[in-house]
């Protein structure tokens, strides 16, 4: 493709403080019509604050903003999107009881009716391979099928810049590849797309260029076909990252966790019901579950950790039946979990770390004496997870909600891991914290295998299952896969098992990933 | 034949009331806000409305009056509740206990006053076509009111893009911001309606239905309004079905006697209300019902992070 020479877009020195953080210092960012441009950076290193300013969220404190040749200053979203900027956000702006067109028409500026609109809807929708049903109901429908909702309403805008804040989080790698698809054709009709990810593979795969940001300032923009994953890698981290290695075969012991044709119905209505799970978890390993956000990762979780009964029979510490025991009662047999959302359901907002250590750990560390609460204990325990798992905080008395969504998980999950745990449960350890802090908690989850305890991870992260686990699995519509040594495992067939197919009704030429790879090009 | 349209007419004047209140209430909740002063905006709306026909003589500007009266008491709700972040539900009943005191004041001259009743549509020859126009064209103003809003709320909550972008501020104020909607504007004018709503059904109690004032006449509908609410599930169409089912509850009292059932009338005076906790109880035995129509951000505080 011929490169045009005016930049569509063009950012010079944007500046933006929050109390405390410098988020954005000096950047400078510039794409072409047609360019597919990555910005890369961990966890707040300051992409979505650069692109806020850009879509008009946050006012810059210093800094020009240049669209189309002209110097423009962004007051508002709708300002961004009548200059043709376009933005498909992380979280999805998504109302849940409305209907698809409905969606669609409270995001359009200028509403046309909602029949014109459904029509308009599938045609798009058929132009550039995105089904989707304009009269359904949003809480029917899958993640994936909800981003093609927040895609198709930029598209019906008929932007010139389209901003994408990290898309395939939410996706299988086979919606990863048609969502590729997509976006490389968007590109080839004049569409500018600035992409924002952490995930090298998917840069590497789609964008042209790239502009590296770390701690908030430009590291460098390079063409993405001249560096390698590790180059690029080492310019978001700042140093070069340290592969963790975990033993090839662990030292399996007996069975300590068992789920045994585990059914529970989903209590609420957008809820998903677990069906027929069975799950083996032996001493000394760590058994992952894949799959997308919404599959039954949360109900898996609850029926496991006691939140939700079931029948005695259905979930088995070792060898007691256990499924109508409630969550304190497991505790003191020695299962510690942690569930994905940390505020609100691994700690009270409000309550100081002193309280919320005492909250899951007094039965089992005896915090209780005379019927009172020996708060000298718990004070020390509180303190011993901080050191422990350095967690950042003045001090235990702090309430949990002050603390930085990384902290805050080191020290939930240190609050159980000092626990000495014999069955371990983690739903989504390292979610939104920072590389730094993650490779801490993946340790110590390795580390508590290794000492004998059972240990299981639910997560989204594929990558990270495939660093930390022995088996793994993946759960789909509240139905549990089969699981496979991590030796046997590739991303494809993990895609596979997240979308609910099972391997062994597949030949091995899908499985390793040509049929998929001549679908999605 | 007589007893039987004696109670149809009255199911209607019991049920007017509730249906102002309860169809003002929905459309706040349905924004998101639980305003539980109902009650209170009622019974300001019944004393202000009074005094209003008492000083002006006019039954119209009498209405307005307290229309406007709700909407003052909703304006203080809402000023506290979305501008300074208090909690819905204790400002609610604050609210409520704000207004019964406030009319008790307000209405300390107005006791035995005598006024006779809002006029009564009457077409000749129509109106005087036995039962049929004696239940649908000899009603006040009010009475066609009602049912008009029943429809004209329908209409504006499922057929206009205001009402769509209502719904979409109660479903998620979130992301409704995100998108650039005022939140807070919105919540604001469905407060507002809810409260000037909520003051016309108070003024009916007290211009229609016992044409005189008497300290804390709302007797509590401003309860039935809000359980309505839960009962219709968040559906105009229902509201208008439950307001008539809970009318005809509570005229219950007043004919029983006639055709001899031998209750004590504190029983009799008790069914609207345990029909109301029963009809509550029944309704949350379905959680998932009552999760997809409620809408999400019910009750929740909105705070714009920016």
């Amino acid at each position: 493709m011929a490169q045009p020479s005016e930049y569509l877009l063009e950012l010079t020195g944007m500046r933006k403080a929050f109390p405390g953080v410098l988020a954005t210092d000096n950047v400078d960012l510039k794409i072409r019509p047609g360019e597919v441009h990555a910005l890369l950076g961990e966890n707040g290193a300051g992409k979505s604050t650069l692109v806020k300013m850009i879509y008009g969220i946050l006012k810059p404190d210093a800094g020009e903003i240049k669209f189309d040749g002209k110097a423009v200053n962004i007051k508002a979203p709708a300002h961004a999107r009548e200059l043709g900027i376009a933005m498909v956000f992380q979280h999805f702006s998504l109302f849940d009881s409305l209907t698809v067109v409905e969606n669609i028409s409270l995001g359009m500026d200028h509403a046309s009716s909602m029949r014109e609109l459904a029509e308009q809807i599938t045609e798009v929708s058929q132009r550039y391979g995105l089904p989707l049903d304009p009269n359904r109901h949003v809480y029917t429908l899958s993640v994936g099928e909800r981003q093609r909702i927040e895609i198709i309403r930029c598209l019906l805008q008929e932007p010139k810049l389209l901003i994408m804040d990290e898309p395939t989080s939410v996706l299988t790698p086979q919606e990863v590849k048609k969502l590729f698809v997509t976006l490389r054709r968007l590109g080839e009709e004049g569409l500018a797309i600035l992409y924002i990810s952490h995930k090298l593979d998917e840069i590497k795969a789609l964008c042209h260029d790239a502009t590296i940001l770390r701690l908030g300032k430009k590291v460098a923009t390079v063409s993405v076909d001249k560096e390698s994953t590790g180059s690029l890698a080492a310019m978001m981290m700042g140093e070069e990252m340290q592969a963790f290695k975990h033993p090839k075969k662990p030292t399996l012991g007996d069975i300590r966790l068992k789920a045994k044709n585990l059914n529970v119905v989903a209590a609420d209505p957008l809820g998903i019901s677990l069906k027929d799970i069975n799950l083996l978890v032996h001493s000394g390993e760590v058994v992952g579950i894949a799959g997308v956000a919404g599959n039954g990762q949360d109900e898996l979780l609850t029926a496991l950790n006691g939140e939700r009964l079931s029948e005695s029979g259905s979930v088995i510490i070792e060898g007691e039946h256990i499924g109508h025991l409630g969550p304190n009662k497991r505790r003191l047999m020695g299962m510690a979990s942690v569930p994905e959302k940390r505020l609100g359901h691994g700690a009270m907002p409000d309550m100081s770390l002193v309280d919320n250590a005492f909250l899951t750990s007094y039965e089992r560390l005896h915090f209780i004496s005379h019927g009172l609460i020996d708060y000298g204990k718990t004070e020390d325990y509180a303190n011993k997870v901080i050191k422990d798992f350095s967690v950042k905080t003045p001090n235990a008395d702090v309430p949990a909600a002050s603390l930085s969504g990384g902290n805050l998980q080191k020290f939930i999950m240190g609050r159980e891991f000092d626990q000495n745990p014999n069955i371990l449960i983690v739903a989504q350890p390292t979610w939104g914290v920072d590389a730094g802090a993650a490779q801490t908690i993946r340790e110590a989850i390795r580390k508590m295998a290794s000492k004998g305890a059972a240990v299981l991870v639910i997560s989204q992260d594929l990558d990270e299952l495939m660093e930390i686990s022995d088996r793994m699995g993946a759960i789909c519509g509240g139905v549990l896969s089969k699981f496979y040594p991590i030796s046997e495992i590739t991303i494809e067939k993990m895609g596979l098992l997240m979308a609910g197919v099972s391997l062994d009704d597949m030949h091995d030429d899908v499985i390793n990933g040509s049929e998929v790879n001549h679908n999605a090009s | 034949m007589e007893i039987l349209v004696a109670a149809i007419l009255t199911i209607i004047t019991a049920a007017t009331p509730l249906l102002f209140a309860a169809l003002g209430e929905l459309v706040t909740e349905k924004s998101g806000v639980l305003n539980l002063g109902v009650e209170g905006m009622m019974v300001m709306g019944a004393i202000v409305g009074f005094a209003a026909v008492h000083y002006s003589g006019s039954a119209t500007v009498a209405i307005f009056a307290s229309m406007l009266a709700g909407a003052s008491m909703a304006a203080i709700f809402g000023v506290l509740v979305l501008v300074f972040h208090a909690s819905q539900v204790p400002t609610g009943l604050a609210l409520t206990i704000f207004g019964i005191g406030l009319s008790a004041l307000v209405g300390q001259s107005m006791i035995g006053v005598a006024y006779d009743g809002i006029p009564q549509l009457h077409i000749p020859v129509i109106s005087d076509i036995p039962v049929i126009g004696e239940i649908f064209f000899s009603q006040d103003g009010l009475v066609y009111l009602s049912i008009f809003m029943v429809f004209a709320v329908m209409w504006f909550m499922n057929k206009t893009r205001a009402g769509l972008i209502l719904r979409a501020v109660g479903d998620s104020h979130d992301a409704a911001h995100a998108m650039g909607y005022s939140v807070l504007k919105i919540r604001f004018l469905a407060v507002l309606f809810g409260g000037a709503m909520a003051g016309v059904g108070g003024a009916y109690l007290s211009l229609a239905y016992s044409p005189l004032w008497v300290e804390q006449m709302t007797a509590g509908r401003g309860w039935i309004a809000l359980a309505l609410v839960v009962f219709a599930s968040w559906k105009v169409r229902r509201v208008l079905l439950g307001a008539y089912l809970f009318g005809g509850i509570s005229i219950l009292q007043l004919h029983a006697q006639a055709l001899g059932i031998a209750v004590p009338s504190q029983v009799m005076s008790m069914l609207p209300y345990l029909a109301t906790i029963l009809v509550l109880v029944i309704i949350s035995r379905d959680r998932s019902k009552i999760k997809l129509n409620a809408p999400a951000s019910l009750g929740k505080p909105f705070h714009a992070s920016r």
